[in-house]
């Protein structure tokens, strides 16, 4: 641990770059993912039902 | 008015009385969470007192917790919740005498056992007091709000945990006025503050959440 | 020019007006975030007291902000769904409750990464990212018990009411975590003394459109979705060209 409180000290843009705005990018890139995922699959499950009706 | 009231109260006190496992297993529990904290931390007076009014606090809001699953639970699966929300009776005041029931089964005993296991921990005669002084005034809060918890989530598989989880961010205020009281009459600063938001709590939480709570039961039933 | 907003209170043509906006909303994110960012590390100074580390502010501050702003939204819609029995209202609701959610972790990560510089510790006590972990609390509880009712009636009205008991005491909430801060002389995460230099207020302010924008895209997409699911027996929804 206090290898990493040198560290900081040295690099201090490296580390809020990276501690920070990475891991706040990443989290948007997962919300986004997640939600075109649950896009997907929402519209696979209507075509199902669609089709399941259209066989009666 | 008061007379329903009455015959709630009375009606709730005398189920609980047949079944008085449920009180005690709530009281076992509240003990033994308190004596889980010095096994925990070790056995040192002057950190378990600093930290008494914490675990005691902390401890009566999970064992309020507990309980409160039953609240509505078996009227809800004999039907006899259907009949009193059909009832021409306000479903407040209903809901307010079933808090009230469910506070002297379960609060109260809470209150009555606090000294005891503040004693464990080396808490001076002044603090205990306006401990119990903060509990009697803070409990009731526990079970009104904790009773909009038990609506909402009544009958649902996740049950007491998803109620815990639901319930206790919106008693963290009522935790830090109860403990901060008792640290201000432990260091000798003065308590009327803590006590009188709690007050203002109660009288809030006494005017709002049986409607609120009756709105959940609605919710919950439809 | 008047518009019939009632038009989109219907999920028939909200649907269609969020698709053709998303990628309007997206994108001016994107561009506010580089915008944004590019001022707060390369013209914004170095602060006297923090050093470089204060630039966690441009995402820390803008990311409370916003978790805050969208819990009240959230219970807002969840109110109008209560009240008037619009089913898009509470279908916003649920959409608002994860990027909330997410919103206050990121509050929460970028506060404890900006304590640690400063105080040397991981988590400090303060009495706003305490508010702020009670707050995704609040968040997580709402998403629970939308999640642990099966009828989608009950669970939009249960976690309505949920949401408007949690904003009610948010404000008790806050009030009670600072008292308990201030009694406990807790460590108070503050900005270098009086003012903040130009640039900085400019960065932080174009980030913080810059998440609302993003906020507002991603809420359109998934209130799309959850469309799709709950609507899914309806004629309009199969006559849809992404079905078809």
């Amino acid at each position: 641990m206090i290898g990493l409180d040198i560290w900081m000290r040295e690099n201090p843009i490296t580390y809020v770059v990276l501690g920070s705005y990475a891991v706040a990018f990443l989290i948007f890139a997962v919300e986004i993912a997640m939600v075109r995922h649950k896009r997907k699959i929402t519209l696979q499950q209507v075509r199902l039902m669609r089709d399941a009706g259209d066989e009666e | 008015m008061f007379g329903l009231l009455m015959l709630v109260i009375r009606r709730d006190l005398m189920l609980a009385m047949r079944r008085r496992a449920d009180v005690l297993t709530t009281l076992i529990f509240f003990v033994m969470v308190v004596s889980l904290f010095p096994l925990g931390v070790g056995p040192e007076m002057g950190m378990l007192r600093k930290m008494a009014p914490g675990v005691l606090w902390v401890a009566a809001l999970l064992s309020s917790m507990l309980s409160l699953g039953r609240l509505f639970s078996a009227d809800h699966l004999d039907g006899t919740l259907e009949q009193m929300m059909l009832a021409p009776q306000s479903l407040s005041m209903l809901v307010m005498g079933k808090m009230a029931a469910h506070w002297m089964v379960s609060g109260l005993p809470l209150v009555l056992m606090a000294p005891v296991l503040g004693i464990q921990f080396d808490m001076s005669a002044e603090a205990l007091g306006i401990l119990i002084v903060g509990l009697l005034l803070g409990t009731p809060i526990l079970s009104m709000i904790g009773a909009i918890g038990a609506a909402l989530t009544l009958g649902l598989r996740g049950g007491g945990v998803l109620l815990s989880l639901l319930v206790l961010p919106l008693c963290i205020p009522v935790l830090i006025f109860g403990t901060g009281a008792v640290e201000a009459a432990t260091t000798g600063l003065s308590v009327a503050s803590h006590l009188s938001l709690l007050g203002a709590l109660l009288v809030l939480a006494l005017a709002f959440t049986p409607w609120v709570t009756a709105q959940a039961l609605r919710i919950s039933m439809e | 020019m008047a518009i019939n907003w009632f038009k989109y209170s219907a999920p028939t043509t909200f649907y269609g007006l969020a698709g053709k906006l998303i990628p309007w909303f997206g994108i001016s994110a994107a561009i506010l975030f580089a915008v944004g960012l590019y001022i707060g590390f390369f013209v914004a100074p170095t602060d006297y007291q923090q050093g470089e580390f204060y630039r966690i502010i441009f995402i820390h501050v803008p990311a409370s902000i916003i978790s805050m702003f969208l819990y009240l939204i959230m219970a807002g819609y969840a109110a109008l769904g209560l009240i008037f029995n619009t089913r898009l209202s509470s279908m916003m609701a649920t959409a608002i409750a994860p990027t909330g959610a997410l919103f206050a972790f990121i509050s929460l990560w970028t506060g404890a990464l900006w304590g640690k510089p400063m105080w040397g510790a991981w988590w400090v006590w303060d009495a706003r990212l305490t508010s702020e972990l009670i707050l995704l609390f609040l968040y997580l509880g709402y998403i629970a018990l939308h999640a642990s009712i099966d009828d989608p009636r009950r669970a939009d009205r249960a976690s309505a009411l949920l949401a408007i008991v949690g904003s009610v005491n948010v404000p008790i909430i806050y009030f009670s975590v600072k008292w308990w801060n201030t009694l406990h002389q807790g460590s108070t995460i503050k900005f270098s003394g009086t003012s903040m230099h130009v640039a900085m207020q400019q960065a932080m302010f174009i980030t913080l459109v810059a998440c609302w924008l993003y906020a507002i895209a991603v809420i359109l997409a998934r209130v799309r979705s959850i469309i799709l699911e709950r609507e899914r027996h309806t004629k309009w929804i199969t006559e849809l060209p992404e079905v078809k």
